[in-house]
């Protein structure tokens, strides 16, 4: 007779290979290509940035939970990092250090912890410490010089690098039509597709961005619902405006590879904790994204729109959580 | 073009060890126990005595209900006992114990490997054989097929759908018996559309298999009334509200039957069940086994007499493996782990899977993060997440019927797909039975 | 300074005319209750527990004051205390109830009955039980899971880590029942506190024959019925393999679980014993303290 003592449970008996962990892990491997090229082109203002943004988001995590919530250490999911991680790439490449460590301790602490943890948040906490340095020291989060040392390492060759966005405001508000102002600056649109030194170190590449997203859906880790109804969204809307005008509209494709577009739809708009649960949600979510940052960047005061277009759906999300439903098996045709 | 149902699954690992191995008659032991409880329903009541002599086919229990199966004798030999004894969960349920001598047969079952392709018998001498004959579904749930194959006024069948997808991992039983036994499958087809008075027929075969799809395909040109349809391979093809959405784009409604779409869904296996009873008059005395998992040196598909007990079997392959840590009858989404190793094979017993630690051992659960996964992979459209929330509240049983919980079809993707390694599953199917109990207690009042 | 005058006249006025509105709608829309209930609602303990019956403690009071006596209706948690408070309110006279206290009636623990398998699935009784006969060869016995803890709302009932059984805290039992209709064995059960919280139970559940009982736990009743032939006021039965004892009966005379071969039967809150060479076997675990 055989007597072992047995694991006994209910089914099911086997289970994915994917955790909270391995998931975030996924996302920072799909940051590498966008992370190496920044650091390429920004040197160690990129490396501090990052630095700074990941531990002070870890730390603060593991602060807050063993001395204010005395509840279980979670910063091992690897969750702060990513949050961390997202912020430093949302930042000016040359700003002073301890800007991004305001904005990490605040996207953490209020942005995160406040709600209780993980999967307890609204807002998407990266996101929240972006709009909030935003609000409160937009001098320095609009400051787009490149950093003086890595300049005269001959890496690159201009001293400041004015958004493609801003550029194009000022220069419509100045009167001039949009091939004029391209011109004027020797704006090449399809250079900026592989090295865009004008903006945040993470809008530096869209490629890398893509890289990172073809990454992402291989490995399961999102699917391509939000990023793909922002995207269309984007191009749609701004399209229509540019066929109408195209001397005072810029084209769809400037306008989804400019901003915090592509890096905000692939990776801000994905968080899980912050977007809706079923497919009909996510629809309304990226089209919701899409329609503001569009609005505000034709209509607002601000030359982006992405940051406060998530922030605002990012609210609608848990009224569509509770009711829209997914497709029922039994009650469908 | 591979067709499947639209809503959720998941891909697990194949997992497919004994594809390519034949089927082996496994020896008849010394003795057998075999179950009164061999379909869903209540457990046939005993019709022998201790020391009574039994031939195979022997009818050993008889239905005590309406949902309810003959058993027979799957030995030859002297009734030991008939007493209470423990099934694989440890709960008593009446067995007959019989210490085999020879293997003696009743004298009207054909024996022979020779297919026999005339359907002569009628409609009604067809369901009369094949409740004779104890056969229930072998997919799992254990109905008797001739209720089934009989279906209620008001209700009428179009199509059978002959399930061949064996869609849980390590599973092999499905796939062998199609390419060993494929014209029975087909004559058991032509048989059950006799019984329904339908002429329209397909059968539903998963990609991971292709020996079977060319050889169901090649023999499906002599049965004109089968069509043999490829599905995707992906869990839970092979449950029946999805093989009917895949196959006929139909959905079965919420506390539906099949039926109510028109179809009969049955099993390949319980397909050669009704071969063997209307054709041979044969009953169900054996059960075609897929005994696998990584750490068993030799994974082997096996046909077996049904009340062969699991521990006999064990010892059969070499004994327990110093890493099995669970030992589980059926496949690993929707099988039943084992505490009691001594319980025997049933009719619808369709593998043994032993899983070591590493494999099986869950981990603590973190909390949600909210991903949405349960909810992309659920077939029934459902989201467990929050079924999950409501069921832990404890007195939502309103809302949990306002969310639909009564489809679920206990499948385990959500369990199976959480990164936060929440035990979804654990606890709405606890919560689920509350709720039917509920719904049938309101409909018993009307 | 216009402005001011302006400003502070029309708010005056707006919230003067508000005030009014405001009282003749509650006069009109107004809930004609009986005062007494809530009276009778400030009596109650305020736990809404539910272990009354009723949907909390206004509920309750509403009962009470509605129907034309107090009758059956007992507030566990306030116990004899707040009732006569109640009925003395109500001008009506109070039968006293015993109080009582939620008895675990299993003592199966980690060494007495081997566990036989390693449950790896939801922490719950009540999964547990769903899916087969639990962990060890007892299908009767405790889970030791915590559904009854989860339950209890007053913090009185326990799980305890080392033997793997729910421990009640006296103090704080209100014998509400929720942790009776939480097991979904049935093993806890509200019996009269006794005489200086003193009583005398039958720790075991198991109807199975005595053998098998015994295979699966050193201290489970084997239904031998010793007890109940010893028992001087006829307060033991034993029925499929299963002594009980009825606690109306029961005088607390000690002498079942003196002769019980098993130790199943188990006395709480008696005087420790005259210390004697003890083994292992003979020592009664008291339930004190």
């Amino acid at each position: 007779m055989i007597m072992k003592k047995f694991i006994v449970s209910p089914a099911p008996h086997i289970h994915s290979d994917q955790s909270t962990q391995s998931l975030m892990i996924d996302v920072i491997i799909a940051l590498v290509p966008t992370l190496a090229v920044s650091i390429y082109a920004f040197g160690f203002s990129a490396i501090q940035l990052v630095l700074i943004g990941v531990a002070t988001c870890a730390l603060t995590e593991y602060l807050i939970e063993k001395f204010i919530m005395h509840s279980e250490i979670t910063i091992k999911d690897c969750s702060a990092i990513v949050t961390g991680l997202l912020l430093a790439l949302n930042m000016p490449p040359s700003s002073p250090w301890w800007l991004i460590l305001i904005g990490s301790f605040m996207a953490i602490a209020v942005g995160k912890m406040t709600y209780g943890g993980i999967g307890q948040n609204i807002f998407n906490p990266a996101i929240f410490g972006r709009v909030f340095l935003l609000v409160s020291f937009p001098v320095y989060m609009t400051d787009w010089s490149i950093p003086q040392a890595w300049l005269n390492a001959g890496k690159i060759d201009a001293v400041t690098g004015p958004t493609p966005l801003s550029m194009v405001r000022d220069g419509l508000a100045a009167g001039q039509t949009v091939p004029q102002i391209f011109a004027a600056n020797n704006f090449n649109q399809l250079d900026k597709l592989f090295i865009n030194i004008g903006g945040s170190v993470g809008e530096i590449s869209a490629i890398a961005l893509v890289l990172g997203f073809i990454y992402l859906l291989i490995r399961r880790v999102i699917k391509p619902t939000i990023p793909l109804t922002i995207l269309i969204t984007i191009f749609v809307f701004t399209g229509i405006f540019w066929l109408i005008d195209p001397l005072h509209h810029t084209s769809p494709i400037f306008n989804i590879f400019t901003g915090g577009v592509l890096i905000g739809a692939i990776f801000m708009a994905t968080d899980y904790v912050t977007s809706p649960m079923t497919f009909r949600g996510q629809v309304i979510y990226g089209v919701g994204i899409g329609v503001i940052t569009v609005l505000i960047r034709l209509f607002g005061s601000y030359p982006e729109g992405v940051s406060f277009a998530i922030l605002i759906m990012n609210g609608i999300v848990p009224l569509l959580n509770k009711y829209i439903k997914p497709a029922r098996y039994a009650k469908g045709a | 073009m591979a067709r499947t149902f639209k809503i959720g699954g998941i891909h697990p690992q194949d997992n497919k060890l004994t594809a390519n191995a034949p089927v082996e008659v496994f020896p008849i032991l010394p003795t057998v126990y075999i179950s009164m409880a061999q379909s869903l329903g209540a457990p046939a009541t005993p019709v022998v005595a201790k020391g009574d002599k039994v031939k195979v086919g022997q009818v050993i229990g008889e239905p005590s209900g309406f949902i309810s199966g003959f058993v027979h004798a799957s030995v030859s030999g002297i009734v030991r006992d008939v007493c209470p004894m423990a099934d694989l969960a440890g709960n008593p349920v009446m067995h007959v114990v019989i210490d085999v001598e020879g293997d003696e047969w009743m004298p009207e079952i054909d024996r022979s490997k020779t297919v026999v392709r005339a359907i002569t018998a009628s409609k009604d001498e067809i369901i009369d054989r094949i409740k004779k004959a104890g056969v229930v579904g072998l997919g799992g749930a254990g109905f008797p097929t001739w209720i089934k194959l009989s279906p209620p006024p008001g209700k009428k069948a179009e199509f059978l759908i002959l399930n061949g997808s064996e869609c849980e991992p390590y599973v092999t039983a499905d796939d062998r018996s199609m390419r060993e036994q494929p014209e029975e499958i087909f004559i058991g087809g032509e048989i059950m559309l006799k019984a329904l008075g339908i002429e329209k027929g397909f059968i539903g075969i998963e990609e991971n298999k292709p020996q079977a799809i060319a050889l169901m395909k090649e023999k499906a040109e002599h049965y004109s009334h089968f069509k043999v349809v490829v599905l995707h391979t992906k869990y839970p093809e092979g449950g029946e509200k999805q093989i009917i959405n895949a196959i006929t784009g139909r959905r079965v409604p919420t506390l539906g039957l099949p039926i109510d779409t028109g179809c009969v869904v049955q099993n390949v296996g319980t397909a050669i069940a009704v071969y063997d009873a209307v054709q041979k008059n044969k009953p169900i005395v054996e059960s075609t086994i897929t005994v696998t998992g990584k750490c068993i040196a030799q994974q082997r598909n096996f046909v077996m007499r049904v009340g062969t007990s699991f521990a006999q079997i064990l010892d059969a392959i070499g004994g327990l493996p110093v890493t099995a840590a669970k030992f589980i009858s059926g496949g690993p989404m929707m099988g039943k782990a084992v505490s009691n190793i001594d319980a025997s094979v049933l009719k619808g017993t369709s593998a043994f899977l032993l899983l070591t630690e590493e494999e099986t051992k869950r981990q603590p659960e973190d909390s949600c993060i909210r991903c949405g996964k349960c909810v992309e992979v659920c077939p029934m459209g459902l989201e467990p997440y929050l079924l999950n929330t409501l069921s832990r509240m404890g007195g939502q049983e309103a809302e949990l019927e306002k969310n639909d919980i009564q489809d679920c079809i206990e499948c385990g993707c959500c369990l199976y797909t959480c990164p936060a390694h929440i035990q979804l599953l654990d606890v709405i199917r606890v919560n689920k039975a509350a709720v039917l109990r509920i719904i049938k207690g309101r409909a018993a009042k009307k | 300074m216009n402005i001011l005058v302006v400003t502070i006249l029309s708010l005056t006025l707006m919230g003067l005319v508000l005030a009014v509105v405001l009282y003749l709608v509650a006069q009109k829309f107004k809930v004609v209750e009986d005062p007494r209930i809530d009276d009778v609602e400030a009596l109650m303990p305020g736990a809404n527990c539910g272990g009354c019956g009723h949907a909390g403690c206004r509920d309750f009071a509403e009962t009470v004051v509605k129907a034309p006596s107090i009758g059956k209706e007992f507030c566990p948690v306030g116990g004899n205390a707040v009732m006569s408070k109640v009925a003395a309110y109500l001008g009506q006279a109070l039968e006293e109830k015993k109080p009582q206290v939620a008895v675990v009636r299993c003592n199966g623990d980690y060494d007495n009955r081997e566990r036989t398998n390693y449950w790896d699935g939801y922490s719950s009784c009540k999964v547990m039980f769903a899916l087969y006969s639990g962990d060890t060869g007892c299908k009767y016995g405790c889970a030791g899971l915590g559904d009854c803890e989860d339950a209890c709302k007053f913090d009185a009932i326990h799980i305890n880590k080392i033997t793997g059984l729910p421990e009640v805290d006296e103090e704080k039992c209100t014998s509400c029942g929720a942790c009776v209709k939480a097991c979904p064995k049935g093993i806890i059960e509200l019996r009269d506190k006794g005489i200086k919280n003193r009583r005398v139970c039958v720790l075991c559940r198991n109807t199975d024959k005595g053998g098998l009982t015994r295979q699966f736990c050193k201290i489970g009743c084997i239904g031998c019925g010793k007890c109940a032939k010893v028992c001087p006021f006829d307060a033991i039965t034993v029925e499929n393999n299963l002594a009980y004892i009825d606690f109306t009966k029961c005088k607390l005379c000690h002498k079942c679980v003196d002769e019980c071969p098993t130790h199943a039967i188990q006395a709480f809150n008696f005087p420790p014993k005259v210390p004697v060479e003890v083994t292992v076997d003979d020592a009664l675990p008291l339930k004190n303290d």
